[in-house]
């Protein structure tokens, strides 16, 4: 039981912020400064040996950034945030925090694509392993978990899959290795799924999808849920024990539960320096202020379509945790009752070509690679993304010729179905 | 660092220093269900100034082994055998709510190993409610959540934390979380029982300082100044906060301090 004593639609619009005591400002103001000035020579000295509080310079923290993370944080009911330029850069300080050369992740094997190239190529670079397991199966991170692992991975809704990651059992069997789970929150966000409150530890968003909401910016939150014993575990020297890099500070001793989110900050953010712009923190904020209005509305389109596709001649099959044919159907309801986000795929009839005309037929819908804007999105990625690879590795990336993948929008449902119907009878077409 | 007493482990956070016992030392004590990682700035600050710092974790809170101590006569018992140990002499005391309450009993119990005193969120008797009381012998963690709650000011509850990116609300909770069981019920006892605060605040005859959040819902403004009012030329600084002033208010706090330790 941790629930703050604001309901969540409350803290989306005040969490982090109390109006400007000087100016009165009431909304959240961008401090686009790249330094703050020291009081006295004796507060400088204070704030870089960590006995003050207050900033210093905008890679480090800013006060726009501040509120942000610190209202993410609240509603992810985490001890604490850093913002960062990207979900990406989210994901490689979560990483480069936790661990380095000769250790190892254990990630369902259903990620976007951007975490999977991290994984699979660029971080074995560094001496770092992943393997990747069946996110359905709980056994299969228990069985993948190394002595030199250091983190469970996976997202709430997997890609593009939509495979529902049962959160509890997972961080049931990595807790009982002395390992933190870290998860993906993006195409959820904390209006549908709270993965701490769920037995995680870690969470991680791209915030340039629904928390921002509008697709104008791009940027990463990451989140320390301050409930991992990072010292009991045993297996985290950069937090338990004495940091060289930083005055021989010793994280877990001094922060306790904070000391994840705290070296994070002042390791992760000082050395590899992926920092958010105060005016695009500006802009998520100005986007989480309406996060459940939105996420309510994204839920109830998403529904719509979902079952919309199932019905209709072309679609061979549709993957959305809200349809009862959906593997995870029943998990979903359990664990996101409030919906299970406004991406989806389905299979078109017809392959690679059907799904080309078929995107190609769409004027509401736009063609990009993107989820999560309040306009409604879709991708082919056997003709985008993919585009290189042969059925065969399709196949193997979990990905068929004729899928199509959808981020549903704000507009109204029925234009929604116009312009799919208009895409269908394309790719029909064509066909013939 | 840690050293054995008692025959269990205690451990004290040193501000990131050396223990220096030959320096002036400064005594962190912290609250019910908390550890010494509350006192992080102040023991950082104290401890680049040339301070011997002891932030110390009572038995069964932090990295200090079990069981809890029942009541504050014992606490601060034990305070002063951790001192012994440590060779210590004389010390700056600063205590925090429950540990305001040890802070207190050991200055006047002790007083020739109190050379300052500075009571934070403090109240004399200390009564807990039996709502509090009841929630943390049947659930400790239901009981934490309410104290939490009530730990913040209005303002405070909505966060706004000093420290770019930390929550005032979460950030107390899960320290909270991390006591183990039993123990946050043990000190609200401690706090509930201790009836000799007044005459031991007459006794005291270092100077002292006490330091109030105005917001205050657990030790009320009132209940602190008459803690200071009995204690012989006491000081008082009033910070626009609540019970959880070291975190809403971590810079006052700290300023407050560098003019009693």
């Amino acid at each position: 039981m941790s629930k703050p004593p604001f309901e969540f639609d409350t803290l989306a619009l005040h969490a982090g912020q109390r109006p400007d005591a000087e100016t009165g400002a009431r909304a959240t103001p961008i401090y686009q400064s790249a330094s703050f000035v020291f009081e006295s020579a004796e507060a400088a000295a204070g704030l870089f040996n960590l006995e003050r509080t207050g900033h210093v310079y905008s890679r480090l923290s800013n006060p726009t950034n501040a509120v942000l993370e610190e209202r993410i944080a609240v509603l992810d009911q985490g001890v604490g945030a850093v913002a960062v330029a990207s979900g990406q850069a989210a994901m490689h300080l979560a990483v480069a925090t936790l661990m380095g050369a000769g250790d190892h992740i254990v990630a369902s094997r259903s990620l976007y694509g951007g975490t999977h190239n991290l994984l699979s190529y660029t971080l074995p670079r560094f001496g770092i392993e992943t393997t990747f397991v069946d996110p359905r199966d709980p056994a299969a991170f228990s069985a993948a978990i190394q002595d030199n692992t250091k983190l469970v991975f996976g997202e709430v809704v997997g890609n593009p899959g939509m495979e529902v990651l049962d959160i509890p059992a997972i961080s049931e069997v990595a807790h009982a290795a002395g390992i933190p789970v870290m998860i993906d929150a993006t195409f959820t966000t904390p209006y549908l799924c709270r993965p701490i409150e769920l037995g995680a530890d870690l969470v991680m968003h791209s915030a340039t999808k629904f928390l921002s909401g509008h697709g104008i910016v791009i940027g990463g939150l990451l989140v320390d849920g301050g409930v991992f014993d990072w010292a009991a575990s045993g297996r985290f020297p950069t937090l338990a024990e004495p940091f060289d890099g930083f005055h021989h500070l010793n994280f877990a001793e001094e922060f306790g539960p904070a000391a994840f989110i705290a070296r994070a900050r002042r390791e992760g953010l000082r050395d590899f320096g992926a920092c958010m712009a105060p005016t695009t923190a500006f802009h998520i904020l100005q986007g989480i202020e309406t996060l459940s209005l939105r996420m309510a509305r994204h839920m109830e389109n998403a529904e719509v379509i979902a079952k919309f596709l199932s019905g209709q001649e072309g679609v061979l099959s549709v993957l959305h945790p809200c349809l009862p044919s959906h593997p995870d159907y029943e998990l979903a309801k359990k664990l996101l009752p409030n919906g299970a986000g406004a991406v989806m795929s389905f299979e078109i009839a017809g392959g690679r070509e059907a799904g080309v005309r078929f995107i190609e037929g769409l004027k509401i819908f736009s063609h990009l690679a993107n989820v999560g804007d309040a306009k409604s999105l879709v991708i082919h990625p056997a003709s985008t993304t993919h585009h290189r690879m042969d059925a065969e590795a399709l196949v193997a990336a979990g990905i068929s010729e004729g899928m199509i993948r959808l981020s549903i929008g704000l507009e109204d449902a029925a234009d929604l179905i116009k312009d799919l119907k208009a895409g269908l009878r394309s790719a029909a077409k064509g066909g013939r | 660092m840690k050293t054995q007493l008692q025959g269990a482990t205690a451990f004290y956070g040193v501000g990131n220093g050396e223990h220096a016992p030959e320096q002036p030392s400064v005594v962190f004590i912290h609250g019910s269900g908390m550890d010494h990682t509350v006192w992080l700035m102040p023991a950082r600050h104290f401890a680049r100034h040339g301070y011997n710092v002891v932030a110390l974790d009572l038995p069964g809170h932090g990295d200090s082994e079990g069981p809890a101590l029942t009541t504050i006569e014992a606490m601060s018992d034990w305070v002063s055998a951790l001192l012994n140990q440590l060779g210590i002499g004389e010390a700056a005391i600063v205590g925090h709510s429950m540990g305001s309450l040890v802070a207190l009993d050991f200055a006047a119990r002790y007083p020739s190993h109190a050379r300052s005193l500075a009571l934070l969120g403090t109240s004399t008797p200390m009564p807990v409610s039996d709502v509090l009381l009841d929630a943390a012998k049947n659930d400790d963690r239901a009981a934490m959540v309410m104290a939490n709650t009530w730990s913040h000011s209005a303002p405070g509850l909505m966060g706004g934390h000093k420290s770019p990116g930390m929550t005032l609300y979460f950030g107390g909770l899960r320290l909270l979380q991390r006591t183990p069981e039993g123990v946050y019920f043990a000190d609200l006892g401690a706090c509930n029982a201790f009836e000799a605060g007044p005459l031991r605040a007459e006794a005291v005859a270092c100077p002292a300082l006490v330091v109030l959040g105005n917001e205050d819902k657990m030790t009320g403004p009132k209940q602190s100044r008459a803690v200071a009012s009995s204690i012989r030329g006491a000081q008082v600084v009033e910070l626009d906060c609540g019970h959880a002033m070291l975190s809403e208010q971590s810079n006052a706090v700290l300023a407050a301090l560098k003019t009693i330790v």
